[in-house]
């Protein structure tokens, strides 16, 4: 099969002066196209900083991490951000849409930084109205992150880590601040996307949460302390 | 590079979050950009009046003019005895025959007196003349002629009408070949001459000359039918003035030679008088030069305004744009996570710099712009208040009051790059710090 993501033994280490602090102790994973991955363990378990590393947003002290067919270790900081712009989506416990935008200025936020800078055409208009439309934005497009409720940020959120077609779906927690039944809606549709053939890696500690993932990664320590299938 | 006008409206936008904030910052700017506006223009118009100035009394013109005294040195001659001052022919002659460097001197004599057609009656001023005249005050004639060297050497009795002397006297005739009744005397009317507008005033000495109240008679003619002292009659009280030119124009070879010949016969006049508070020399070359100092004094005050409004403008659009970054962390680690390179989000933040610094920019020259108007306010409010009845104290206050600022058109271009250049250069450190952030702090930030 062939892999998404590929994490080969990597280290993270922070030096905090007096110490150094090791979040990641070597940790291997593979993530295979499709799969549906649910990262579990307590805090300081270093889930975050795999997950960081994963999206890209930081680079490893030691080991190799490979996202579709590239190693990024040691790419410059420009690179990492094209990686992350055009191979991986975010989906943040918090949402973090920008305020002053509306729903489809947010939308719209990953394409201003693709490669080359093109403007947005009337094609992308129509895709991010369509996103907007899967994941049931329909009539709120022209409000503003303040207007909606938690559930809808949390859309406004996918729609903008769908837009630019990434291979791999990264959700920080993506049902921490939401109620039951918003949290199922919002898992359905995760589940959808991932029914439609794209990668998701997801951090959770909420076992309901996590018993809708393909498998599940337990990690303690740095390192991962187990791997399989709900309840494991 | 991406999309410049969507960069500039998104920057906009997010300027547009906090108003008040935004249009406090801008101040600075505004007030900076139109005190450059405004400071080339006040240069300009100062110029520009002086040079029409000069222009009018010919810059290689030094015009000397009698001065009455002021009354303390009447009442030393008594009451009823007659006040002596002035230009002599004396003067005229020495000037006139021993300045090597003046071509041509032109002298006349002037008064008040009133002059009837008929039973139409006006108080016209005098003037009596040689045949530059015309030509050195750029009248022209509109019917006739006007006064001949002929005329002069026969004291023919003749004179030339100003135009609103002939519309006054002569409201619905034509003037020429009728004749004048000046004091006592009749006069025959060889000509009219065309409307001129009135001259400003020149220096402290002159006040404005309106020439369309005039009658010209010849200069000879003027001194066997009048004489040259003056006896003014009015109630309860007698007053006789003698008093022999009231100007004298002298015309000097060339301009590189004016000043000094202005000193020269600065010096030479001190030969028939005692003190020189009976005449007064203007030399309309040096009011140029006077006029551009006037000029340099108010670049240097409103070039310091500028710059100090433009460096504290700067500063504080600087401070702001850093209080932003730390504000909108969050938004900064957003972006970087969504594949925000360092260089778009210094573009994004210096974007934003250049937006406020240059509206502030665009709205100081609109202000600007209307210093024209303002000034002409508070010149208004200044010679109300300070001048006392508009006379004005100083020579200071007399350019200004004459000021008319004219906005100088490459200013506009220059003031727009000016606050656009200090949105560059205060907003590339609060914008690099934006960048160098690390997008997985930035994200954590509350």
């Amino acid at each position: 099969m062939k892999l998404a993501a590929q994490v080969i033994d990597i280290q993270k280490h922070y030096d905090l002066g007096s110490v150094v602090v090791k979040a990641l102790r070597g940790v291997s994973v593979d993530f295979p196209h499709g799969d549906f991955v649910a990262i579990m363990g307590a805090s300081g378990s270093g889930k975050s900083t795999l997950l960081n590393l994963l999206g890209a947003l930081d680079r490893p002290t030691h080991g190799e991490y490979i996202i579709g067919g590239r190693p990024v270790s040691s790419i410059s900081d420009d690179d990492l951000s094209a990686i992350r712009n055009e191979m991986i989506g975010f989906i943040f416990q918090s949402y973090n849409l920008i305020p002053q935008y509306t729903v489809i200025e947010n939308i719209e936020v990953p394409l201003h930084y693709r490669a080359g800078y093109p403007s947005i055409s009337a094609k992308d208009r129509k895709h991010i109205m369509e996103l907007g439309d899967m994941v049931g934005l329909g009539d709120r497009m022209d409000h503003r992150p303040y207007q909606l409720s938690g559930g809808q940020q949390q859309r406004v959120a996918i729609a903008r880590a769908l837009v630019n077609n990434p291979q791999i779906i990264l959700a920080d927690e993506p049902t921490g601040n939401l109620d039951s039944s918003t949290e199922a809606e919002i898992m359905e549709i995760l589940c959808n996307l991932n029914a439609e053939g794209r990668t998701i890696i997801m951090v959770t500690h909420e076992n309901s949460v996590a018993k809708m993932a393909k498998r599940q990664i337990f990690m303690k320590d740095g390192i991962v302390a187990g791997e399989g299938f709900f309840p494991g | 590079m991406p999309n410049l006008l969507r960069t500039i409206q998104l920057a906009m936008k997010s300027l547009m979050l906090h108003k008040l904030r935004a249009g406090l910052t801008m101040l600075g700017m505004v007030l900076g950009v139109s005190s450059v506006i405004a400071m080339l223009a006040i240069g300009r118009g100062a110029k520009e009046q002086a040079q029409k100035q000069v222009l009018k009394l010919g810059a290689t013109n030094i015009i000397i003019r009698s001065v009455k005294p002021p009354p303390e040195s009447a009442v030393n001659s008594g009451g009823a005895s007659v006040l002596r001052y002035g230009l002599l022919r004396k003067d005229y002659d020495l000037l006139n025959k021993t300045i090597p460097t003046i071509t041509q001197a032109i002298p006349i004599r002037e008064l008040n007196k009133a002059a009837w057609h008929r039973h139409h009656e006006i108080t016209a001023r005098i003037v009596g003349c040689t045949a530059d005249y015309l030509d050195i005050n750029h009248l022209n004639m509109a019917q006739g002629r006007f006064i001949t060297d002929d005329d002069r050497q026969q004291k023919k009795n003749i004179a030339v009408l100003a135009s609103g002397t002939a519309d006054e006297l002569f409201q619905y005739e034509n003037p020429v070949r009728q004749s004048v009744k000046i004091g006592s005397k009749f006069y025959r009317i060889v000509g009219v001459t065309i409307p001129r507008q009135a001259s400003a005033a020149i220096g402290g000495s002159m006040s404005g000359q309106d020439y369309n109240q005039d009658i010209y008679i010849p200069l000879e003619t003027m001194r066997v039918r009048m004489g040259d002292l003056n006896i003014d009659r009015t109630a309860g009280s007698f007053s006789s003035e003698y008093w022999e030119l009231s100007q004298v124009t002298l015309r000097v070879d060339s301009q590189d030679r004016v000043v000094e010949t202005a000193n020269v016969i600065r010096e030479s006049m001190k030969q028939n008088h005692k003190t020189d508070s009976d005449y007064a020399i203007v030399v309309p070359l040096e009011l140029l030069k006077q006029a551009e100092q006037m000029g340099i004094i108010f670049n240097v005050v409103l070039g310091s305004i500028a710059a100090i409004s433009l460096l504290v403008g700067g500063i504080g659009i600087m401070n702001i744009m850093l209080a932003t970054v730390t504000e909108r962390t969050r938004e900064i680690g957003i972006r970087r996570a969504l594949g925000a390179r360092r260089r778009d989000i210094t573009i994004q933040f210096l974007t934003e710099t250049i937006v406020l610094s240059g509206t502030g920019g665009i709205i100081g020259i609109l202000l600007g712009l209307s210093t024209k108007y303002a000034f002409a306010g508070i010149r208004t409010f200044v010679e109300s208040f300070i001048f006392e009845g508009g006379k004005a104290g100083s020579d200071f206050a007399k350019m200004f009051s004459e000021m008319r600022p004219e906005p100088v058109p490459w200013s506009l271009p220059l003031a727009f790059f000016i606050s656009v250049g200090i949105g560059i250069i205060f907003g590339i450190y609060p914008a690099r710090a934006a960048a160098k952030l690390d997008p997985i702090e930035a994200l954590r930030h509350e």
